[in-house]
């Protein structure tokens, strides 16, 4: 690899024209053109962003604490309840009344816009849980009494995260695996697509949830057991990339100059192939989040707590007199599922070569 | 050179040809045949037969111009020459060195000086790098310049063919073929190159453009004492800048000889067909006989028994159908594959 990295010296970037290349430049416009995916593409953000920082936005612990004239900032530290004068050597319970109340004698709590965290239960239900949508929980609680917008908020970040690690690691192992099958042809890409086939041919779903419970999953252990299934995605698309691209001119030209095989497929086949990677990459992202969904609906997914939107479904399910739940999860998984379908369909027409060639 | 004598020291004493002057490159019985399964389940394998025992030595400074109608085996022959496909059988040395022998490793002192240009400008330029990226790649590749010197060199390639050194930073899709063939051939000359394979360089560009390249590739020969093997199907081309000129038919040599030799004197009957079909452009001698040739070229595949141009040679025999010719020197220096002169 050191060939094609230092190969990648100064002319590749022009100095008198601007960093990008014409002809993505030309891909930029197409895709900003597409004013339904240029937005859907800034609300995603926007949502992604806001959700990476739920911290700060949905937590039990307050943002701010100020207390016989020290700044505490819990959310960062844990402070024992004796700090503020309690009893207890344990962290702060600081929506304990009792603690509220001392802390408010010598000073004063900022509390995040919504006082609950993901697994916080909320022991001061008028009603029985789950409970309906009231001023103090916007969209009411599950029937664990947990506050359901809380809920959303870590399970969205949860499930975009993960689709996109999932997503991310399964198209590197894609476009390695498509690469060395094309580039080499013959008795090794016969070898391996038979058993892509065979591979891909088997109940994931099912194998998943037999996987599931043998083990107990954890984050990790679900991304592992899911990219099992999931690399071969994009095997077929990089493999015809590579095997129409090696034939190329340019690429002979490249051989003659005894430029090595990891050199040529890096610097002229990999390129071709990207059009291909970036243009499945949000479908990808939005598999892997259904698929998510999808066992944790059926209880095999993630850990029991996480925030997740397949477990909100199923107490929707469950509590069909709480329609709140259900509606709520529906809600969520249907924008975000379709505003990455929105800005997936736009990249796939900015990279269109008919439109792009113009 | 000192690489080269290493990695074949034993070989090297009995190749190096004691005739002086040794030739630059000497192709011999070289042989290529691609496998092709007829069905799915057959197991029989049958061959296309595109190259079946060619000889052929090339020169320092001398253009050898290879000819033949499509499908006769020309490029495969430049392609196996620089092994992008590998032989079946047969020995191309390369000042003295058997090179289908070697390893990749071992291969790559010989890449610095064998080059080709492609007949393609536009699929022989990879189109998402800039040109100077193109040009400066055997450089880096090969650890000869980097940085500023990289960049000076470069600019010196581009002037040499007739671009300007500002150009680098333009992408291909920027330039006209015959600018992309300069590219090509910028490309080509960035190493100590010795040979460079001209794989119907010019037969995509104007006429006009045409002759400036070729022009290009005869000064630049001129200047660097380099050795070209012209692969072409345009006569007028090959007689302009070929020293020997080959003719080759279904695989096979039928003809080599000097080029004046060739075109005033050719003793093969598919090499007299060849020249007849040159036009003219003198309308007084618009009179002149052709010798149109019947059929079409038999598939390389299951190739004629005997002489292989029989079934479409004007003057065909028994004696061709059944033997097949020797390859023999009728006169000094005129190399002919034909029963019958």
């Amino acid at each position: 690899m050191s060939d094609a990295q230092s190969a990648h010296n100064d002319f590749s970037r022009p100095k008198t024209r601007s960093l990008v290349s014409p002809l993505n430049r030309r891909r930029l416009a197409n895709f900003r053109s597409n004013k339904r995916g240029f937005w859907s593409l800034w609300i995603f953000l926007f949502l992604f962003v806001i959700s990476l920082f739920a911290e700060f936005i949905a937590n039990d612990k307050p943002l701010l604490v100020q207390f016989r004239g020290d700044v505490y900032m819990p959310i960062f530290e844990s402070y024992p309840e004796t700090v503020f004068g309690g009893d207890f050597e344990t962290e702060t319970e600081y929506r304990d009344l009792y603690v509220q109340e001392l802390i408010e004698a010598n000073g004063w709590i900022v509390w995040p816009l919504i006082p609950y965290s993901y697994d916080t239960i909320n022991y001061d239900l008028p009603v029985p849980a789950p409970a309906p949508p009231s001023s103090e929980n916007w969209l009411g609680t599950d029937d664990q009494a947990r506050d359901v917008v809380a809920r959303l908020l870590y399970g969205f970040r949860l499930s975009v995260l993960f689709g996109l690690i999932l997503a991310i690691v399964s198209s590197i192992l894609g476009v390695i695996a498509g690469a060395v099958q094309g580039y080499a042809g013959g008795v090794t890409d016969l070898i391996f697509q038979r058993f892509i086939e065979v591979w891909s041919g088997l109940p994931t779903l099912f194998l998943l949830i037999i996987l599931a419970s043998i083990v107990e999953p954890s984050f990790i252990l679900l991304l592992g057991l899911m990219l099992l299934f999931s690399w071969t995605a994009l095997v077929g698309v990089v493999r015809a990339e590579f095997l129409r691209a090696r034939n190329f001119d340019y690429v002979r030209a490249a051989r003659a100059l005894g430029v090595s095989n990891i050199s040529i497929m890096y610097r002229h086949l990999l390129p071709n192939a990207m059009v291909a990677t970036l243009t499945f990459l949000p479908f990808i992202l939005n598999g892997s989040v259904t698929t998510l969904t999808a066992l944790d609906f059926l209880g095999f997914g993630l850990p029991p707590g996480s925030p997740s939107l397949g477990e909100l479904l199923s107490q929707g399910k469950a509590n069909l007199q709480a329609p709140w739940l259900g509606f709520s999860g529906f809600a969520v998984l249907a924008v975000m599922l379709s505003l990455l379908i929105f800005i997936g369909e736009a990249v796939r027409d900015a990279f269109d070569p008919r439109k792009t060639l113009q | 050179m000192a690489d080269v004598e290493t990695t074949s020291p034993a070989n090297n004493a009995s190749q190096v040809n004691t005739k002086a002057p040794s030739p630059l490159l000497k192709v011999e019985a070289l042989k290529t045949h691609f496998p092709v399964r007829k069905e799915f389940s057959s197991r029989s394998t049958s061959f296309v037969y595109a190259v079946d025992g060619v000889s052929f030595s090339i020169q320092k400074g001398e253009t050898l111009g290879l000819v033949g109608e499509s499908g006769c085996g020309k490029s495969t022959v430049g392609k196996t020459i620089l092994r992008l496909v590998e032989p079946t059988a047969g020995r191309v040395r390369f000042e003295g060195t058997d090179i289908t022998a070697l390893s990749r490793r071992e291969m790559r002192p010989f890449r610095q000086m064998m080059q080709i240009i492609f007949q393609d400008p536009y699929s022989s330029l990879n189109p998402r790098m800039s040109v100077g990226n193109i040009v400066g790649q055997p450089l880096i590749i090969h650890k000869i310049a980097s940085g500023q010197e990289l960049e000076h060199r470069v600019g010196a390639l581009f002037e040499r063919v007739g671009l300007r050194a500002e150009q680098m930073r333009s992408y291909p899709h920027e330039f006209s073929g015959g600018q992309r063939q300069r590219i090509g051939i910028a490309r080509a000359l960035a190493l100590n190159t010795k040979l460079i394979i001209g794989d119907e360089p010019v037969s995509a560009l104007d006429v006009s453009i045409q002759a400036q390249v070729i022009n290009l590739l005869m000064d630049l020969q001129e200047e660097r004492d380099l050795s070209y093997l012209f692969i072409s199907h345009d006569l007028a081309v090959v007689e302009h800048i070929s020293h020997r000129v080959a003719v080759m038919y279904l695989g096979k040599l039928v003809e080599l000889a000097d080029k004046r030799e060739i075109y005033i004197n050719p003793l093969h009957p598919y090499t007299e067909a060849l020249l007849s079909a040159v036009p003219t452009p003198d309308p007084t001698v618009r009179g002149k006989k052709r010798i149109l040739l019947e059929g079409d070229v038999p598939s390389p595949i299951n190739p004629p028994s005997g002489c292989r141009f029989h079934t479409r040679c004007p003057l065909a025999e028994s004696q061709c159908r059944i033997e097949e010719p020797v390859w023999r020197e009728a006169t000094p220096g005129h190399w002919v594959a034909c029963h019958l002169r």
